[in-house]
């Protein structure tokens, strides 16, 4: 659906776009249908947000009040989770799938200004969408009384900096405001007060690239893929320890199995996987065991004690060293940590410190327990999730693989401690 | 006036700063917001600064953008540079400064012309990002011209190990075309044009739906 005629390069034109059918659904909707059936089938449809924490995305467009006064709509597009690259692929092959999602998604929540907040390091990525935004106006699908709705949009493409944190809802509204990317405390959702003080629906990438499919054919016609509590098809980053990396997009529910081993083809020749993080590198991570046979979906990700999140699979096989992996994970979130909030500052700090310890040989397996407990002190006590989302696969890793951190710790102490001399 | 001399500096009890003393700090402090006709500000500068903050319900969400045109113009976020971004948008140039010290692209130190950012994250490091690095890095050795930088997932993991040349992606890379690159780069020449992001396919997956 998503990536459908997505190796046609003139999709990325307009014309493109619209020989396959594209803006039809943003006619009907601006000219035939009112907000709240816009509103409707999207809630119906029961898609969930597809940028990590799967909320249902009519419901949240629900949460905005009525009434006249200014209203925003954002998309985030500063896709920087370790593992997901299917943003990107969605908007440099099919930008103006992605324009119209997010037009129609701003009749139904009567936004008048949105904004595509796109990490900086996408630079060609921005260049195709600021292209494709330009054509859009131009067509009159964007701007002043679209298609003689007296209805307006502008939409303005925003480039980011380089900073995971900006991912996070309100941190990515305070970047859209000229300030550094630190979190709000929450409540007040942006739904209610966000981007200047306004309400504000915050999209991923790819759930508004869904809106004009459902738009177009129904709720009903959607809810026909995937599981009943997982709707649709989603677009799968996988990589990591496999043959065919890339993104592959299949309905939700399909055994996990299919993904890793036949679509991206498993590990190389005379390899095993060992382990996977199922949505993004703050997955906590599953085993091969406990993961491989579980249908993809959000409900049974949550069931396994880990989370669909973004989608995005990462694979180890048994050539990976676990707590070489776990340190990896910690410096990512260590280095991206906003400094705003003291047990994700401190906490993903003295997490790297220690598990540098722990393969420097330098530690006991009582350290283990310690960085066990300091994640334990993480999760739940920010203001966001990305202590959170360090202290989740860490603990994971720690608790899964216990026999290979304590290995780890006695094969470098073996190198680095000669046997005392005697005095 | 002391500790050190200067218009800005008013509570004498306040230590040192270590920015005058070594003179990265211009005449005048930065708390106050600088005349656009002190500034000598480019044209060019000012028109872009002026649309972008056009675009938007507020001026001051133009900070990142205009700290982008900033960095194209000079190659880093100078304080000359920062300056004159303030005194188009009317804010301070500690607002602009600290807005462009938290974001990675963002420089506030010189750094080459090209810049390459090798991707060490999990999907990379696991194909090899580490040694890419080390190679990049002994190809461009002390080259001034190059600033070269292991980076977090740059989100093309589908292509991993790979690197952002110039804010170009490509991958999959082998260290032996790190030397390669920065050859052409020095040469002016295309840049492992096979290597290049647009280049790789789709892989595929069932198109039923």
């Amino acid at each position: 659906m998503l990536l459908r005629n997505a190796e046609d390069p003139a999709l990325r034109t307009l014309a493109g776009y619209r020989g396959y059918g594209g803006y039809a659904t943003l006619e009907k909707a601006y000219r035939e249908m009112e907000a709240d059936e816009v509103l409707k089938e999207l809630e119906d449809s029961g898609l969930r947000g597809r940028g990590g924490a799967g909320f249902s995305m009519g419901k949240k467009a629900s949460f905005l009040p009525r009434g006249e006064m200014q209203k925003y709509l954002c998309c985030n597009a500063d896709e920087s989770e370790p593992g997901a690259f299917k943003d990107r692929e969605l908007m440099q092959r099919n930008p103006h799938q992605l324009i119209e999602g997010i037009a129609i998604a701003a009749l139904a929540a009567d936004a008048g200004h949105a904004f595509i907040f796109i990490r900086g390091e996408y630079d060609s990525q921005a260049d195709i969408l600021d292209a494709a935004v330009a054509e859009a106006y131009e067509a009159g699908y964007l701007g002043e009384d679209i298609l003689g709705s007296r209805r307006d949009l502008e939409l303005v493409v925003h480039r980011g900096a380089g900073a995971y944190i900006c991912g996070e809802e309100t941190a990515l509204l305070d970047a859209l405001e000229g300030k550094r990317g630190n979190p709000r405390l929450k409540p007040p959702f942006p739904a209610v007060q966000g981007l200047y003080g306004g309400p504000t629906l915050i999209n991923n990438v790819e759930t508004l690239s869904n809106v004009p499919h459902i738009v177009a054919r129904g709720a009903e016609w959607f809810r026909g893929f995937g599981t009943e509590q997982s709707p649709g098809t989603k677009v799968v980053s996988v990589s990591g320890c496999v043959r065919r990396p890339g993104n592959y997009e299949v309905e939700l529910g399909v055994p996990t199995r299919e993904l890793i081993m036949d679509l991206a083809g498993g590990p190389a020749e005379g390899h095993e996987v060992k382990a996977f993080y199922p949505g993004g590198s703050s997955s906590p991570v599953l085993t091969a065991e406990e993961g491989l046979d579980l249908p993809y979906s959000f409900e049974a990700m949550a069931e396994a004690g880990s989370m669909l999140g973004s989608g995005s699979i990462i694979v180890a096989d048994d050539s990976v060293s676990i707590p070489h992996m776990a340190l990896r994970t910690a410096r990512f979130y260590h280095h991206e940590s906003c400094g705003k909030c003291t047990p994700c500052r401190e906490g993903t700090n003295w997490t790297v410190k220690m598990l540098e310890r722990v393969v420097r040989g330098e530690a006991t397996p009582m350290d283990l327990d310690i960085v066990a407990s300091v994640q334990e002190n993480i999760i739940g006590n920010c203001l966001c999730v990305l202590g959170d989302s360090m202290a989740m696969p860490v603990g994971a890793m720690v608790r899964k693989f216990r026999d290979e951190f304590e290995a780890v710790i006695t094969a470098a102490q073996a190198i680095t401690q000669p046997e005392a001399v005697p005095a | 006036m002391s500790p050190v001399d200067g218009p800005g500096i008013v509570n004498p009890d306040l230590p040192v700063d270590i920015a005058v003393t070594e003179g990265r700090v211009p005449d005048r402090s930065p708390q106050e917001v600088p005349e656009l006709h002190e500034v000598g500000c480019p044209d060019e500068l000012r028109e872009r600064i002026e649309g972008l903050m056009a675009k938007y319900p507020d001026r001051k969400s133009a900070s990142i953008p205009a700290l982008w045109a900033v960095q194209r113009l000079y190659g880093w976020c100078t304080p000359e540079g920062i300056r004159q971004a303030a005194a188009v948008m009317r804010v301070t140039p500690a607002y602009l400064e600290s807005v462009a010290s938290f974001y990675d692209l963002l420089h506030t130190d010189p750094v080459g012309t090209h810049k390459v950012a090798v991707c060490t994250n999990i999907s990379c490091w696991m194909r090899g990002g580490d040694e890419l690095l080390d190679a990049f890095r002994a190809a461009a050795a002390d080259d001034p011209d190059f600033f070269v930088t292991g980076f977090e997932c740059l989100g093309a993991c589908d292509i991993a190990p790979m690197a952002s040349i110039d804010e170009r992606y490509f991958g999959p890379l082998e260290p032996g075309e790190a030397a390669t690159a920065i050859e052409q780069l020095r040469a002016g020449a295309d840049v492992l044009p096979e290597k290049a992001l647009e280049k790789q396919p789709l892989p595929g997956g069932p198109d039923g739906v």
